[in-house]
């Protein structure tokens, strides 16, 4: 329907190897500017956030009500001084914080900001980045063994039993969707859902899919639902966002892995959170709130406006995790791992029998 | 008073639990693991202060720990032998500085019953309204870091932003925000400034507002629940044998409070409660308990301070200096006196050799005594847990080490 941003590098300046160069550069260096800008804009919400859930004004100082803080923020850190503690395993302390920052970014290739935007088109896109986040799991256990820290390598093996943990819950959800779209191809399961806000995975989805006819996949709503809350339930754990935040426990572990790291290196893990704070919003936008798709049907619908209703869904995504870090207290790891296995896996699997039987019910 | 120590000398004492190793305890055929040794602070986020703590971990499981003090030492008790009686006071104030206007209350009395001067009426009235805003003082900073220990943030600054409001009377008073030196022998610094009265009475209402909101926002949240209870249960006949007081002592389901077992001052003229712990959500004495009974005593101390304000002799022109005597210089002899600290009991033991300091002054600090337990109570729980029964025995460094 919509002629990709490689057809515009194409029509610039033809075929040819320096169009493949530059189809390459442009489309890594657009998630890589959409994450920066981004970070910025969640850093600030996030400290306004907070200030008025807790009845106080935040940043005021830099700039006009404090915009620049942010900016003055990453601005202190690159000057802060890059220290490596003397009996550290050097090589992975070194190398952990940009595996984890890449398990985050490379989940933003496969992310359909907009019809004409995608970094790259994967047939299996769900399963891709479920697997590349996972990747940041080992940056994290090197932070913790590397830093050669107690507080660092309790906090490293929290994490890494939470992440893999609540990596089936969280598939288990995805794939409800996947059942009904039929397809791990985010593109498409986007365009399924454009049309309107009754299309939407979470309303169970068009009516014209997988052989539904009429009002039939209204059965499929309630199952819908506990996917998508268990989803984002799960990738709250995912991100160790409050409530799941165990990880990184401050009144416990200090900074959990990150305690050592400081300067970039930390900018660096806080960048990486903020990422997959929206890669997780984004994928949840996309799987039941139809990622780019206007709600009101053609309405304000395209591909400029549809990269706005991209953001903006994962954005407010992001705004319900703030909102959650600041309102809740924390967990216990076991009580932690009693909702994982004992609560969440056993409703995601009743969900994907559920959906499943309806699904092959109706498509006969 | 002799009689109430010998009381609680001859409950029958029961024997201090046995050291056992909690992993064995806990799942008998657990895998053994090496055992870590954790270094928690001094200078680490939760431990309240410059406290540190030596944990033995078993993977995350906690099989002792050993509170090491001292690093705020600063020879409180020999220092005041130097000192003039009304000299101590500022040091009094930084002992426990989150509650230095009962700590003062609780010196000052001592000296007074020493000397055996009688204030006047109005000046009992503003030590204890003092006592009683200050005691809310220190609760809303035991109830905020404790939620923080928990991982709740935002009620710490609600209970900051009411904190500020008391902190502003003082302030009005005598000018000082933390540390007043307001209480004197025999009287007090200032009178009460005249906005005071009014200012006390939009803050109780406020405050009870606070106090539903925190409730809403931490005490009742499951997780908040589910984290506290069961936890670091701290049996009474433990409690009493260890010395524990205060809201440590009465989480415990032990009815003792000093206001109004071993009343000073004009607290037998007000109707008030003392909350108890009850097991409310899980076992009787855990930190869920202690939480909670500080929460009721918050309340407790509001509608102490509104039975204040009803009786406070408003037209009563006296001189809060009045009583003050020109020279302290009691005679020879030795008190014990002991007040009901946010924290538990604090005592004074001034002995008197016919000078203008004393000759010897002990304290005994409810925070240290408190802390004592630590070990006790929280072996065999988590090192999340560890945190949290800290938190929940509400210490301040100033005073455990003097």
């Amino acid at each position: 329907m919509y002629e990709g941003l490689l057809d515009l590098i194409v029509m610039l300046i033809g075929k040819g190897l320096m169009t493949d160069v530059l189809t390459v550069v442009v489309y890594s260096a657009i998630p890589l500017v959409i994450i920066l800008l981004y970070a910025l804009v969640a850093i600030y919400v996030e400290m306004k956030g907070s200030a008025f859930l807790q009845d106080r004004l935040g940043p005021m100082r830099t700039g006009p009500y404090g915009l620049l803080q942010p900016l003055a923020d990453i601005l202190k850190l690159m000057q802060k001084e890059d220290t490596t503690p003397l009996d550290a395993d050097k090589k992975l302390y070194n190398l952990a914080p940009f595996v984890v920052f890449i398990g985050a970014y490379a989940a933003f290739a496969a992310l359909p900001f907009s019809a004409a935007y995608i970094g790259a088109r994967i047939n299996t896109g769900v399963f891709y980045i479920v697997a590349v986040s996972s990747l940041g799991v080992v940056g994290l256990l090197m932070a913790g063994w590397g830093s050669n820290n107690k507080y660092s390598l309790m906090g490293a093996m929290r994490s890494v039993a939470q992440i893999v943990s609540y990596e089936i819950p969280a598939g288990l959800a995805i794939l409800a969707v996947v059942m009904v779209a039929g397809t791990m191809d985010l593109q498409t399961i986007t365009k399924l859902q454009d049309g309107g806000i009754q299309n939407w995975f979470i309303f169970g989805g068009p009516k014209n899919v997988t052989g539904f006819g009429g009002w039939s996949s209204l059965a499929l709503v309630p199952f819908m639902l506990i996917a998508f809350i268990s989803y984002m339930v799960a990738s709250l754990a995912e991100t160790n966002r409050v409530p799941f935040d165990i990880p990184e426990a401050e009144s416990e572990l200090v900074a959990g892995y990150h305690t050592e790291y400081s300067a970039m290196k930390f900018a660096l893990f806080f960048l990486a959170e903020y990422a997959n704070m929206f890669a997780v919003s984004a994928v949840a936008a996309v799987l039941f709130l139809g990622g780019w798709s206007s709600p009101f049907g053609d309405a304000l619908n395209g591909p400029a406006m549809g990269f706005l209703w991209f953001i903006g869904k994962a954005i407010f995504f992001v705004f319900v995790q703030i909102w959650i870090r600041w309102t809740l207290p924390r967990l216990r790891v076991d009580q932690l791992m009693h909702i994982c296995w004992k609560v969440m896996i056993p409703f995601g699997m009743a969900t994907v029998l559920a959906v499943g039987t309806i699904v092959t019910w109706f498509a006969h | 008073m002799a009689e109430v120590l010998d009381r609680r000398m001859n409950t029958e004492i029961a024997p201090l639990p046995v050291k056992t190793v909690p992993s064995e305890r806990v799942e008998p055929n657990r895998l053994r693991t090496e055992e870590m040794i954790l270094n928690i602070g001094p200078q680490h986020p939760s431990t309240h202060g410059v406290l540190r703590l030596e944990a033995v971990l078993d993977g995350e499981l906690v099989i002792d720990v050993v509170p090491y003090l001292g690093y705020l030492h600063r020879c409180f008790e020999k220092h005041s032998e130097a000192m003039t009686y009304p000299q101590v006071i500022p040091y009094v104030d930084r002992m426990d500085y989150l509650a230095a206007m009962n700590s003062e209350h609780g010196y000052a009395l001592a000296v007074e019953r020493l000397m055996g001067i009688e204030v006047p009426e109005k000046v009992e009235y503003i030590r204890v309204l003092f006592a009683e805003l200050q005691r809310i003082a220190s609760h809303l900073i035991a109830v905020g870091t404790f939620g923080l220990d928990v991982g709740a943030f935002t009620p710490f600054l609600y209970c900051f932003r009411d904190r500020e409001d008391i902190l502003e009377m003082f302030e009005k008073t005598c000018g000082a925000r933390l540390l007043y030196n307001y209480i004197w022998v025999g009287g007090l610094s200032h009178d009460l400034h005249p906005d005071v009265l009014g200012m006390v009475r939009t803050f109780v209402k406020k405050s009870r507002a606070t106090h539903k909101e925190v409730n809403e926002l931490l005490t009742f949240n499951k997780i908040f629940v589910e984290r506290t209870i069961n936890i670091g249960v701290l049996k009474p006949d433990v409690a009493i044998n260890c010395g524990a007081t205060g809201p440590m002592l009465r989480g415990s389901g032990v009815k003792w409070d000093l206001r109004r077992d071993d009343p000073y001052s004009i607290y037998d003229r007000f109707e008030f409660d003392i909350p108890v712990g009850t097991g409310k959500m899980g076992q009787v004495g855990d930190c869920f308990d202690r939480h909670w009974v500080r929460m009721l005593e918050w309340e407790q101390s509001l509608n102490i301070i509104e039975q204040i304000l009803e009786k406070f002799p408003q037209d009563d022109k006296t001189d809060v200096q009045k009583a003050v005597p020109k020279r302290i210089k009691p005679a020879n002899g030795e008190i014990y006196s002991r007040t009901e600290n946010p924290r538990g009991e604090l005592g004074f033991y001034i002995q008197s050799k016919d000078g203008i300091n004393p000759w010897r002054l002990k304290v005994r600090s409810p925070a240290f005594t408190n802390l004592a337990l630590l070990p006790l109570i929280s072996r065999g729980y988590m090192m999340a847990d560890l945190i949290i029964i800290l938190g929940s025995i509400d210490i301040v460094l100033g005073e455990v080490d003097r």
